[in-house]
C-alpha cells in the first residue's frame, strides 16, 4: 500500500501512536468515573510530602519547589510542566499558611508560569491576598548560577521540604546537599539521567525514572493524572513486548 | 468576561499545539509554514520573558536588600554585577573585550569552583546515602560508581587486570540497559504531559 506523499511510515507511526495514546487516556478517564478509587502503588516521597505539608503550615515554615534550569521550547518541558502540576498541589494545600510557598527556577518562561500557576491557584480558592509575584523568581540563567541562586532560598527562608521537580543537571547535587543541610525534607526527581543518578545520592526521598510524572496522579490533580498514568503503563509493556519481539527475531536471524 | 479570557487561552494554546504536533508528523506545506511561524513566535515570547524575568530578579533581591534579610550583602553584590554587566554589555556589545573579560575571568571562574564543590558534595553524600539508606540498591549504587571511577582513572603500576573491561562491560551492558528503560518512562511521561496540555486538563498559563 502506497502511503500519500505528505506521510512518511516514520510520521505516520508516530501519529498512530500518539493516537492510540490519546485513546487510551480517554478510555481510562472514562472508566475511572465509573469505578473510581482504583488504588496506586505506594511511593514513600508522595506520602511524605503530604504530611511535610500539613507539618509546614502548622509550623509556619515555607515549602519551596525547584523547577530547574530547562526551557518550554525544548524537550525538557515536560518535567517543568510537571513541576508546576506540582506547585499548583502545593499551594492549594498550603494557602492557610503564614508563608506561602516559594518556587524558583532557571528559565524565565517557567518562573512566569509559575507565578500564573500561584496567582490562579490564590484566585481559585479566594485567597487572592496570598499572591506575591516574587514567589515565583528566577534564581540564575545558568545551570550553576541556578543551584547558586537557589541555595539562599532553602539556607534563609525557613524553608521546611524543599521539591525538585524539572530538568536538572549535576548541578542539582549542590541543592539537594543544601536542602539536607538545613534539615528540610528533600524530594527530588528530574528527567536527566545524570540528575537522577546524583538526587538518588544526595536527595532524601529521590524519584527515580518515570515517578516524577506520576505526581499529578498521587496528588489528587484530577483524573486525567490518573488516567494517563495508566496510558502509560499499558504502553510501556507493549514497548517491552516489541522490544522483546526485536530481540527473539534479531536471535533468530529474521532482522 | 473572565472565563471566556480563559476559554479562548485554551482554545488558543489548543490550536498551536495541535499545529505544531500535526506539522511534526505530516509533511504538508501549510503545516510546515504554520509550524515554523508558531516556533519564531515562540522564540519572540521567550526572548521577552527573558527581559521579563531579569527585572524579577532584580525586583527579589531588591526588596531582599530593602527589608535587610539574611545575604541581603550579596544581593546588593547582585544587583551591582547586574547593572555593570548590563551597561558594559549595551555599550561595549556582547562580544567586546570587556564583556570576554566578565565572562572568563568571574563568570567561568565561579562556575569552576562550584563544579569542584561539587565533587566534594557528592563524594560526602555517597558516604552519607549509606547511613541514611542503607540497601541492595544502595550498595550495588556505590559499589558500580566505585568501579567505573577506579576503572576510568587508573593509577599507573597498580591496573587491576580486566578492570577496564569490566568497566566497559558494565556501562555498555547494564547500565545502558537501564538507562534506556529509564529513558523510555520519562518519554513515555513527556507525552503524557504533552497531551494533557493539549487537550486543556493541565493549564498552567490560566486558562
Amino acid at each position: 500500500m502506497n502511503l500519500p506523499s505528505f506521510l512518511s511510515p516514520a510520521g505516520l507511526l508516530g501519529l498512530a501512536f500518539i493516537l492510540v495514546f490519546f485513546g487510551l487516556m480517554i478510555f481510562f478517564a472514562a472508566s475511572g468515573r465509573k469505578q473510581p478509587g482504583r488504588a496506586l502503588r505506594t511511593i514513600s516521597a508522595f506520602a511524605r510530602l503530604g504530611r511535610a505539608v500539613g507539618l509546614a503550615v502548622e509550623a509556619g515554615r515555607r515549602l519551596h519547589v525547584s523547577l530547574g534550569s530547562g526551557s518550554l521550547n525544548g524537550l525538557e518541558s515536560g518535567s517543568a510542566l510537571v513541576g508546576l502540576t506540582i506547585l499548583q498541589r502545593i499551594a492549594r494545600a498550603a494557602s492557610i499558611s503564614d508563608r506561602p510557598p516559594v518556587a524558583t527556577s532557571g528559565d524565565t518562561l517557567v518562573a512566569l508560569l509559575s507565578q500564573e500557576t500561584l496567582h490562579n491557584t490564590y484566585s481559585a480558592i479566594g485567597a487572592s491576598g496570598q499572591y506575591d509575584p516574587l514567589a515565583g523568581q528566577v534564581s540564575g540563567l545558568t545551570p550553576f548560577s541556578y543551584a547558586a541562586g537557589t541555595l539562599p532560598v532553602i539556607y534563609d527562608q525557613q524553608v521546611s521540604a524543599t521539591v525538585l521537580a524539572g530538568h536538572f543537571g549535576s548541578e542539582v547535587g549542590l541543592i539537594a546537599d543544601a536542602g539536607e543541610r538545613s534539615g528540610s525534607l528533600v524530594l527530588a526527581g528530574s528527567d536527566n539521567l545524570p540528575a537522577q543518578a546524583v538526587l538518588y545520592a544526595t536527595a532524601e526521598e529521590p524519584l527515580i525514572g518515570e515517578e516524577l510524572y506520576a505526581s499529578g496522579a498521587y496528588l489528587h490533580a484530577g483524573p486525567m493524572h490518573i488516567a494517563s498514568l495508566r496510558a502509560q503503563d499499558v504502553l510501556r509493556w507493549v514497548l517491552v513486548g516489541v522490544i522483546l519481539a526485536g530481540a527473539a527475531l534479531k536471535l533468530l536471524g529474521f532482522l | 468576561m473572565k472565563i471566556s479570557v480563559r476559554l479562548l487561552l485554551a482554545v488558543i494554546v489548543m490550536a498551536v499545539g495541535l499545529v505544531v504536533l500535526l506539522g511534526f508528523f505530516i509533511d504538508l506545506p501549510v503545516l510546515s509554514v504554520l509550524r515554523s511561524v508558531f516556533l519564531r513566535w515562540a522564540v519572540i515570547l521567550a526572548a521577552v520573558a527573558m527581559l521579563v524575568g531579569l527585572f524579577n530578579l532584580a525586583a527579589v533581591h531588591w526588596r531582599k536588600m530593602g527589608s535587610r534579610q539574611p545575604g541581603s550583602f550579596y544581593s546588593a553584590v547582585l544587583l551591582i554585577s547586574m547593572v555593570v554587566t548590563l551597561v558594559i554589555g549595551l555599550f561595549f556589545g556582547p562580544t567586546s573585550t570587556w564583556s570576554l573579560w566578565i565572562f572568563n575571568y568571574i563568570q567561568v571562574p565561579v562556575e569552576s569552583s562550584l563544579m569542584a564543590v561539587l565533587a566534594v558534595v557528592l563524594a560526602y553524600a555517597s558516604v552519607r546515602l549509606l547511613n541514611r539508606r542503607i540497601n541492595l540498591f544502595s550498595i550495588v549504587f556505590l559499589a558500580t560508581a566505585l568501579l567505573i571511577l577506579v576503572g576510568t582513572a587508573t593509577i599507573p603500576g597498580l591496573e587491576a587486570p580486566g578492570l577496564t573491561e569490566l568497566r566497559a562491560w558494565i556501562t555498555q551492558v547494564p547500565a545502558a540497559g537501564g538507562a534506556r528503560g529509564i529513558l523510555l518512562g520519562v518519554a513515555l511521561g513527556t507525552i503524557a504531559t504533552g497531551l494533557r496540555v493539549l487537550i486543556g486538563t493541565d493549564r498552567p498559563y490560566g486558562g
